[in-house]
C-alpha cells in the first residue's frame, strides 16, 4: 500500500521511481540560444530513435546557469562556452568528467542588406551606420568572440557607441533580422536557417577571436536518468556530428 | 567596484519624461472619453486598456519592426529628420508612453466621470472662458485624479522591463535602464549589485505606493462633510 502511494505521489510530481520502470523516459535540456535550430532537428532524430522524449529550454548560456545554480531541474546543459560547464563541475551540480566539445561556433558579421559592404574591415573603419547588434559580452560567449574581433580590428573603441547588445546571440540576430540594426555579429548557424534572403556576410576568420568551444555537460539531476545519458551519446554519434556541422559549427 | 549610479539616473529620466508626456496626452483624451457618448468610445477605452493586458513581448515585438529604419514610425521618422528611434531614449519614451497610457488614462476619465459637468458649468455661467475653467476649476477638484495619474505612470516606467529589454539594446546611458541592469547582473553573477539595485527598488516602489494611498487617503477625507 505505502509503495502504491508513494509511486502515484511520484507519478504526480512528475518523478521518474528509480528501477521500476525501463521505458521512455524525458530528459529536461537548457541549450544555449545559438543552438537552438540545430537542436530542435537533432531532439527529432533522438526521439525517433531512441523513444525517449526531450523538454527544452533556451537561454543566453548565461542565464540557464544562474538557473541550474539555483535549482533548476535542468539534466543537461549545452553551452555555449567551456567556462559555465567547468563552473557547475566545480560547484558541484553537474557530473565530473562528463563534458565535452559538441560543437565549435563560428562568428560572421551579416547585413540583412544585400551589398552592404564588400571590404568588411574597410566599412567598420569607415563606419557608415548607426547600430551594429551583438550579444552581450558579458553573458554570451558570442558577444565576446565579437569584440575580440573588433579589438584585433582596432575599431572596438571607435564603433563602442554604435554598439547594441542583445541579451543572447538569438536576440542579436533579431535585431539585425528585423533592419533595427544595420549589421550584426552573429552565429554562423543563425544565418544557415535564415530564409529572408541573403543579405551581406562576412565569414569571419577563426583566428581573429579565441575558440567558441561549446560544451555540453551531465548535470547531477539527470545522473541517473538513462534519457539524459543517452542524450550525451546521441551528440557524440556520426549521425548527430553531420547534423551539427551542417548547421554551420565545427566538430572535433 | 564602484556603485554604478548610471542606471539609476537614466530610469528616473525616462520614467519623468514619460510622465510628463503622458499628461499632457492623456488629458485631452481622458476627458473626451469622460464627455463623449458616442458609439466608439467603447472601442476606443479598449485601446487605451491593451498595455494592460497585453504581454510586453507583443508590444516589443511590435515596437521593434515599427521602429526600425524601414518600418512605418522608423521611416516617417527618417523623413523627419530625426532617424531611426530604435535602440535610443527617444524610442524607450515612445514605447514607455504607450506602455504607461492605462494607467495615466484611467485615473483621469475616472475623475473626470466623479466630477461631472456642473462644476464646469457653473464656471462657464460665470463667464469662464473653456482654458480658464479646465485650468482653475476641473484640474484642482481633479487632483487627485491627476495625482494618482502621475505616480502611477512613473512607477510603472520605472517597473518596464520586458518591452526595453526588446527594443532597447541595452546601450549604457541610453537604454540601460534599472530593471535591465539587473537582469545583466543577476546573468553575470553580480549578486551584490544587484542585491543593490533591486533592494533600493523594492523600498522606492514601497514608498510611492504608500506615500500615493496616503495622500489620496487625505483628499478623499477632506471632501467629507
Amino acid at each position: 500500500m505505502k509503495t502504491a502511494i508513494r509511486i502515484i505521489l511520484a507519478a504526480i510530481i512528475g518523478l521518474s521511481v528509480p528501477g521500476t520502470r525501463v521505458e521512455a523516459e524525458e530528459v529536461k535540456i537548457a541549450v544555449a540560444s545559438n543552438f537552438i535550430n540545430a537542436n530542435r532537428e537533432l531532439a527529432r532524430l533522438f526521439e525517433k530513435a531512441t523513444g525517449h522524449a526531450t523538454r527544452i529550454s533556451y537561454g543566453s548560456t548565461g542565464k540557464l546557469y544562474s538557473q541550474i545554480a539555483h535549482g533548476a531541474p535542468f539534466e543537461i546543459f549545452l553551452a555555449a562556452d567551456s567556462q559555465r560547464p567547468v563552473m557547475a563541475e566545480e560547484e558541484g551540480l553537474a557530473v565530473p568528467g562528463s563534458r565535452f566539445i559538441y560543437a565549435k561556433g563560428k562568428l560572421v558579421l551579416w547585413s540583412l542588406k544585400p551589398d552592404l559592404f564588400t571590404d568588411a574591415d574597410r566599412y567598420l573603419k569607415h563606419g557608415s551606420f548607426d547600430h551594429l547588434a551583438l550579444a552581450n559580452p558579458k553573458t554570451a560567449p558570442y558577444g565576446l568572440a565579437a569584440e575580440q574581433v573588433m579589438q584585433r580590428m582596432g575599431v572596438l573603441d571607435s564603433l563602442t557607441p554604435k554598439l547594441v547588445r542583445g541579451e543572447s546571440i538569438a536576440q542579436a540576430f533579431q535585431f539585425a533580422a528585423t533592419g533595427s540594426a544595420e549589421l550584426g555579429f552573429v552565429a554562423s548557424a543563425q544565418i544557415k536557417e535564415w530564409e529572408g534572403g541573403a543579405g551581406t556576410l562576412w565569414e569571419i576568420p577563426p583566428d581573429y577571436y579565441a575558440p567558441i568551444d561549446q560544451v555540453a555537460v551531465l548535470l547531477k539531476k539527470g545522473e541517473a536518468n538513462p534519457a539524459a545519458i543517452a542524450y550525451l551519446e546521441f551528440l557524440r554519434s556520426d549521425t548527430a556530428r553531420k547534423v551539427i556541422e551542417r548547421y554551420g559549427y565545427g566538430v572535433e | 567596484m564602484a556603485f554604478d549610479w548610471q542606471p539609476v539616473w537614466l530610469t528616473i529620466k525616462l520614467a519623468s519624461t514619460t510622465t510628463l508626456v503622458l499628461l499632457i496626452v492623456g488629458t485631452p483624451i481622458a476627458w473626451w472619453l469622460a464627455r463623449t457618448h458616442t458609439w466608439y468610445k467603447q472601442a476606443l477605452s479598449a485601446v487605451v486598456a491593451l498595455p494592460l493586458v497585453l504581454p510586453p513581448t507583443v508590444l516589443g515585438f511590435y515596437l521593434l519592426i515599427m521602429l526600425a529604419p524601414d518600418g512605418p514610425v522608423g521611416r516617417l521618422t527618417e523623413t523627419l529628420g530625426i532617424g531611426s528611434l530604435a535602440f535610443t531614449f527617444e524610442g524607450l519614451v515612445f514605447a514607455s508612453v504607450l506602455y504607461s497610457l492605462p494607467f495615466v488614462v484611467q485615473p483621469l476619465q475616472n475623475a473626470f466621470e466623479a466630477l461631472g459637468p456642473r462644476p464646469a458649468e457653473v464656471a462657464a455661467t460665470l463667464r469662464a472662458s473653456p482654458w480658464d475653467r479646465f485650468a482653475t476649476v476641473v484640474i484642482p477638484l481633479a487632483r487627485s485624479g491627476f495625482l494618482t495619474a502621475a505616480v502611477l505612470s512613473f512607477a510603472h516606467t520605472v517597473g518596464e522591463f520586458g518591452v526595453v529589454l526588446m527594443i532597447g539594446g541595452s546601450i549604457p546611458g541610453e537604454t540601460r535602464v534599472l530593471s535591465v541592469a539587473i537582469y545583466e547582473q543577476v546573468e553575470t553573477l553580480e549578486y551584490g549589485q544587484a542585491h543593490l539595485l533591486a533592494a533600493g527598488m523594492l523600498a522606492f516602489s514601497f514608498l510611492v505606493l504608500m506615500t500615493l494611498y496616503l495622500v489620496n487617503g487625505r483628499i478623499t477625507r477632506s471632501h467629507q462633510p
